[in-house]
């Protein structure tokens, strides 16, 4: 892997869509970036050549977007509460299993380790766990009071964690379907009084590559909901005590969201915003709140993907433009 | 100086029904309870109390997650359309329990009210005129109350339930009894139980007093300020009287669990419990929807509050047979932008957006005016607060081309060049 250079992040791609994207993925292979968008297709990228495939099935927008460990399938969940599988690789995807997994939007997906096992949750305050080889249901996780904005499972005990619109945090033992620890990331949720809703949610989870970190990032200080008045962050919790290790926020403090979150094999996070703000790349490191760079984007970001070679992030812009960007300086 | 708006005839004291219902006959113009018809007036009198139901939407519903879906189109946000109980008429996904009740009510997709800003907005979509500075105009409730209150009747004729904080319903030139009475947070208002340790024959002997010396005061210097301040005692009284009226506990549990125990569906159920008291206008507040930011979300958080409990009051009215003279409006001060902005939200827009009326004598299931595909002008019959205001009130049978009679002036009920949307009406 060639050095990175946080500070010197630039945009080496731009790929083009006619909707304002609101997900991006890489596929374990390197060779993709998988998008969402305010429209009902999941777009396939080529990443060298700019080739753009549409894969059609959902009746909404999508958000989620998962894959096999392997890159071969990749998993589409849609604001119409319907997950689809696709050949990730075919030359026209079809979709290869498609059901109606939740009442309401679905916000996430995440596949265990094995590929086995497909969790997805959603409006419907339900985290559920599917078979892969056949669609079926396998369980159906019950407890958050609120919609269930991510999940993910954990890089080496294969445990599932949760969080909810309120910040409720809940780690699952998958096979039981009980709760085994209920943890707390309120910072990132709030009941703005005045205009009588709530707002909040894990707009994007991470662990860290040894597992022993769990990353939440959404908006935080929210003083108007409904004019996204309030800051990007990224709350850190210790998985170990469910305790927080630090919050991370913008020196400068701007109006946004931090839409993503990613931990570099360097052991540095990268952070996401979009907002009023703007949209902006943070780099933070270890227990500094504070970040130790920024690089400013050309539009509100809405999703972040780190690259399997973690020399490139994919960025969602609300611009219709998915950006690639390079972690180092623009080559000479 | 001596008070000229009553002359104390026998006109005078008819009951302000005798306006109601013959509006579109034509007639003979008289001065009757303070108001000036060109009908005639025992024909006109309806058996039936009217009442009026309106529900305002504060900060602006979004057309397109309500009344007037555009899914598929750039415009058209995440949520798809969903039938309604009247074939081909198609609205929000997120209104399922409402979608079972249009056959009861009509759409209006094709408000061009040229207005983004809440407060005039808001003045506008309720009195029904261009805003002014420098000039009031009553508001529905008060120009519905003067024209539809019974004489003698024991409660408010225009009341206002929402949340807690400020905001009311202006009389302007009506006159305070027609100003709105306020039910922060549902509850009754204030000071209308007798406080313990007033005995009610100590309370009597005192107002007997009061009486005996506003009398005198009257019989020599009456205006209309006096008698709206002596209006307030009597009401007062009377309304001590039938204070049960707003006790929604009152009402079955069984309706409590159907309306829902939160905010607006017990909100919902004190206006059905104030509508069968024949109370002739009623407003419930629902905040809120200014949804500049994460509209998509907030739709979902604000329509799932609002769905069930405001489907389950149409559905009650009907059942009760009280729809048929109850007028039902849904409104807010403008619609949403059908552009999306950067934050998933939409901004204010009053070009091209929705009503929902019901009741009286709308045409149920009728869908008036039309939009282009994307939601971003109305192509088809358009209208303004003007027209929705003449249509709520002749759809409670008030002749909206008449005047109201204040202190010897003569004031318009509704803006003289605007008219209901005549084929909405039964």
């Amino acid at each position: 892997m060639n050095a990175v250079e946080p500070d010197k992040t630039h945009v080496a791609k731009e790929l083009k869509h006619d909707r304002p994207l609101t997900a991006c993925r890489f596929d374990p292979t390197g060779k993709y970036a998988f998008t969402g968008a305010e429209d009902n297709f999941v777009v396939r990228w080529d990443l060298e050549s700019g080739a753009a495939t549409k894969l059609e099935g959902h009746d909404s927008w999508v958000r989620a977007i998962a894959f096999s460990p392997s890159g071969e399938t990749v998993y589409s969940g849609g604001y119409d509460g319907r997950i689809m599988s696709w050949s990730a690789a075919a030359e026209k995807p079809e979709p290869v299993l498609r059901y109606d997994a939740h009442l309401g939007w679905i916000r996430a997906l995440a596949v265990s380790l094995d590929g086995s096992r497909l969790a997805s949750c959603g409006n419907d305050n339900l985290v559920k766990l599917w078979d892969t080889a056949d669609g079926k249901l396998v369980s159906e996780f019950r407890g958050h009071e609120s919609h269930v904005y991510n999940l993910l499972f954990h890089p080496s005990d294969g445990s599932l964690v949760s969080c909810d619109l309120k910040g409720n945090v809940k780690h699952w033992d998958v096979a039981t379907g009980n709760v085994t620890r209920e943890f707390t990331a309120s910072a990132l949720h709030i009941y703005d009084k005045t205009f009588r809703a709530d707002i909040g949610g894990a707009r994007g989870m991470a662990f860290s590559r040894d597992g022993k970190q769990l990353a939440l990032s959404g908006i935080t200080n929210c003083t108007n909901a409904f004019a996204g008045v309030g800051n990007p962050a990224v709350l850190v919790l210790d998985w170990e005590s469910g305790k927080l290790a630090v919050q991370y926020e913008g020196k400068e403090k701007i109006n946004g969201v931090a839409w993503g979150v990613r931990q570099h094999p360097e052991g540095f996070w990268i952070g996401l915003s979009g907002g009023g703000g703007g949209g902006w790349l943070y780099f933070w490191k270890e227990a500094a709140a504070e970040e130790f760079a920024k690089v400013k984007l050309p539009d509100s970001g809405r999703d972040l993907d780190l690259h399997p070679d973690s020399l490139r992030v994919a960025i969602a812009h609300a611009d219709k433009t998915l950006r690639i960007c390079e972690l180092r300086a623009k080559p000479a | 100086m001596r008070c000229q708006y009553d002359c104390g005839s026998n006109e005078h004291r008819l009951s302000r029904r005798t306006l109601l219902g013959g509006g579109l006959i034509g007639g003979v113009t008289l001065g009757l309870g303070g108001l000036v018809t060109r009908t005639g007036v025992a024909e006109q009198v309806k058996s039936k109390q009217q009442r009026i139901l309106n529900i305002f939407l504060h900060g602006g519903v979004s057309q397109l997650e309500t009344w007037d879906p555009k899914p598929n189109t750039d415009t058209g946000g995440p949520f798809r359309s969903i039938p309604t109980s009247v074939p081909g008429m198609h609205i929000c996904e997120l209104l399922p329990y409402t979608a079972q009740q249009m056959h009861r009510l009509a759409i209006v997709r094709s408000l061009n009210t040229k207005q983004g800003d809440h407060g005039i907005g808001t003045i506008e979509m309720t009195t029904g005129r261009k805003n002014m500075p420098g000039t009031t105009y009553p508001h529905l409730g008060a120009a519905a109350a003067k024209a539809l209150t019974p004489e003698h009747f024991p409660l408010p004729g225009h009341i206002l339930v929402r949340s807690a904080g400020p905001g009311s319903g202006q009389a302007a030139y009506l006159g305070p009894k027609y100003a709105s009475v306020n039910l922060a947070d549902g509850k009754p208002p204030e000071n209308s139980v007798r406080p313990q340790n007033l005995p009610s024959e100590v309370s009597a002997r005192r107002n007997d007093f009061r009486r005996k010396v506003n009398d005198r005061f009257a019989g020599r210097r009456r205006t209309a300020d006096t008698d709206a301040y002596t209006f307030s005692y009597d009401q007062a009284e009377q309304l001590m009287a039938r204070a049960d009226v707003f006790d929604v506990s009152k009402e079955p549990e069984a309706d409590h669990e159907r309306y829902g125990r939160h905010e607006f569906g017990q909100h919902c159920l004190l206006a059905r419990r104030l509508l069968e008291a024949d109370v002739p206008f009623v407003q419930i507040n629902h905040s809120n929807y200014d949804t500049h930011f994460e509209n998509f979300d907030y739709h979902i958080e604000q329509l799932g509050e609002f769905d069930k409990p405001f489907a389950t009051l149409v559905a009650d009215l009907a059942d009760r047979g009280l729809l048929e003279s109850t007028t039902i409006c849904v409104m807010s001060e403008f619609g949403r932008t059908p552009r999306i902005n950067k934050t998933y939200g939409r901004d204010h827009w009053g070009n091209a957006w929705s009503v929902v009326l019901g009741g009286g004598r709308i045409q149920p299931g009728a869908i008036i005016g039309k939009t282009n595909d994307n939601g971003t002008a109305v192509v088809d019959r358009e209208v303004d607060h003007g027209h929705i205001f003449h249509t709520i009130l002749q759809s409670a049978g008030v002749d909206t081309r008449a005047e109201f009679e204040v202190g010897g002036r003569h004031f318009p009920i509704a803006d003289p060049a605007k008219d209901a949307i005549r084929e909405l009406l039964a």
